[in-house]
């Protein structure tokens, strides 16, 4: 058989295109072999016998779109996640930015907050966090409610309080948090310049003039066009000499904007915003 | 020889991977015709000695996998500690953030099932010792999609029960040694 002919793909095409008509959602051009991983998972545990069965369920009924979106859209993270990226902002970014009297930054594909939260902190320790306004955006209403909320499971926090210190932390990161139904809520203060927001990196528009958009662990889930039109949107986004973090496995080598921006912490992924 | 049209190699191991690496890579020439794909379980801060380990001993081009890449022949990839590999239809590698499978990122099911897609008849699919069942689902997959499946002989495995698992999953799949494995991986190179 042709690779073209397998019905699973002509399943999923038709249901991500399903998904982008009836629900705007827009996975057609995300990495394909991860997504249909994703697919295949999602049917197999929502129990649908076929994609196409799964396809007519959300189609018709808009509570399965929900769970839905928490198969096709990856929530694994973790506070200060890659201590070294942190320890980066920290002493090579932060120095830069402490020269303005007033700082944007956003949190792109933020999942439950715990890349912001880390950065919350780490420009708390580092004494902008009063001048600064975060913006925290996802796709993922669950996970930006769950951003919001600031709980994370009690046994994470060794593993979050051993990143932060390996980040350079200045402080002890109980200061943070308290421990209340198995759960560390996090700080309220944490949270007063913080701007949640539904947004769409294939779908919507610029942010406008940031100092640090830091977008870890999203790129690599979409193919090379898409990563084109993000990062495209993020120089936009960006003010002069602004900085953009990236994960640890993701580059500018394969963009056409690689141009528009200089390696800044080239181990680290950050880049900074060149003249154009 | 490469008769079969064997366009991909793609190699899972766990437990005694290293022992069980060192003796199948270094002696695969640079001359060939096919990417090697390998995912290995290390913990996830091990970072990337692997490649260093293995680019000091070998013939063969050894590097990290990069998001995006093409797959080149005469190349040894190396999944990123903490991230799967997985492999697009039009050959370029692809990595990902997914939770773990089978309590492993990188997981070996992960790639062999998506090389199986994309690579189709044309992959070989080998899984080493291991102490764990990870493979298993990818191995069968491979053969499903007209690959060949390949498992290191159990009792001659450093750990058993990865290949065992593979083979129980896979019964039609050829048991070799580690000597059986190398000859077979230096035959590709066309005569
Ligand atoms: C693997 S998580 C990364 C979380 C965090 N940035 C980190 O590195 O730990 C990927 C996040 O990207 C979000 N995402 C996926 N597609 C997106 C899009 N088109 N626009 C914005 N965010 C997206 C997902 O909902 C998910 O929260």
């Amino acid at each position: 058989m042709m690779a073209g002919d397998n019905i699973e793909d002509i399943e999923i095409q038709l249901f991500l295109e399903a998904l982008h008509r009836r629900y705007h959602y827009d996975f057609r051009k995300y990495a394909q072999a991860s997504i249909k991983r994703r697919l295949v998972q999602a049917r197999t545990q929502l129990g649908y016998t076929s994609l196409s069965a799964m396809q007519e369920a959300v189609l018709h009924d808009e509570t399965v779109l929900p769970r839905l979106l928490n198969y096709l859209t990856v929530q694994v993270s973790e506070m200060f996640r890659d201590p070294s990226y942190f320890r980066a902002l920290r002493e090579k970014v932060l120095p830069h930015l402490a020269t303005y009297p007033s700082l944007k930054v956003w949190v792109a594909g933020c999942s439950r907050g715990e890349e912001l939260y880390s950065l919350a902190i780490l420009f708390r320790e580092e004494g902008l966090y009063d001048r600064t306004l975060f913006y925290a955006t996802d796709i993922n209403p669950d996970a930006l409610d769950a951003a919001e909320r600031a709980v994370y499971p009690l046994d994470l926090i060794r593993t979050y309080t051993e990143n932060h210190q390996k980040s350079g932390g200045r402080s002890s990161l109980s200061d943070y948090y308290r421990a209340a139904h198995g759960g560390a809520i996090f700080d309220k203060t944490l949270r007063e310049r913080v701007v949640f927001s539904d947004h769409s990196l294939v779908t919507d528009s610029v942010f406008g003039e940031m100092q640090l958009v830091s977008c870890r662990n999203v790129l690599i889930y979409f193919d090379r066009d898409l990563q084109d039109r993000a990062i495209g949107l993020f120089r936009d986004s960006l003010a002069r000499k602004g900085f953009l973090g990236l994960g640890s496995k993701e580059s500018l080598r394969f963009t056409r904007h690689a141009a528009s921006f200089a390696p800044f912490v080239p181990a680290e992924k950050i880049y900074q915003r060149a003249e154009a | 020889m490469n008769d079969g049209g064997i366009t991909a190699v793609a190699i899972g191991a766990s437990a005694g991977a290293v022992q069980a690496l060192l003796h199948i890579l270094p002696p695969l020439p640079a001359s060939l015709p096919v990417p090697v794909l390998i995912v290995v379980h290390v913990p996830a801060d091990r970072g990337n000695a692997l490649v260093s380990l293995f680019e000091a001993r070998c013939d063969i081009v050894v590097k990290e996998a990069e998001d995006k890449e093409p797959a080149a022949p005469g190349t040894v990839y190396f999944a990123p500690s903490d991230y799967h590999l997985l492999v697009e239809r039009d050959g370029t590698l692809a990595l990902s953030a997914d939770e773990p499978v089978n309590y492993s990122r990188p997981a070996i099911d992960v790639l062999l099932e998506s090389a199986a897609d994309a690579f189709g008849g044309g992959l070989v699919g080998i899984v080493l010792t291991g102490a764990n069942h990870d493979g298993a689902e990818g191995l069968r997959a491979v053969a499903a999609a007209g690959g060949i499946a390949i498992v290191q002989d159990p009792a001659s495995a450093m750990s058993g029960a990865m290949p065992a698992a593979a083979l129980a999953r896979c019964p039609d799949a050829r048991v070799e040694t580690l000597d059986g494995i190398t000859a077979f991986l230096v035959n590709l190179v066309p005569a």
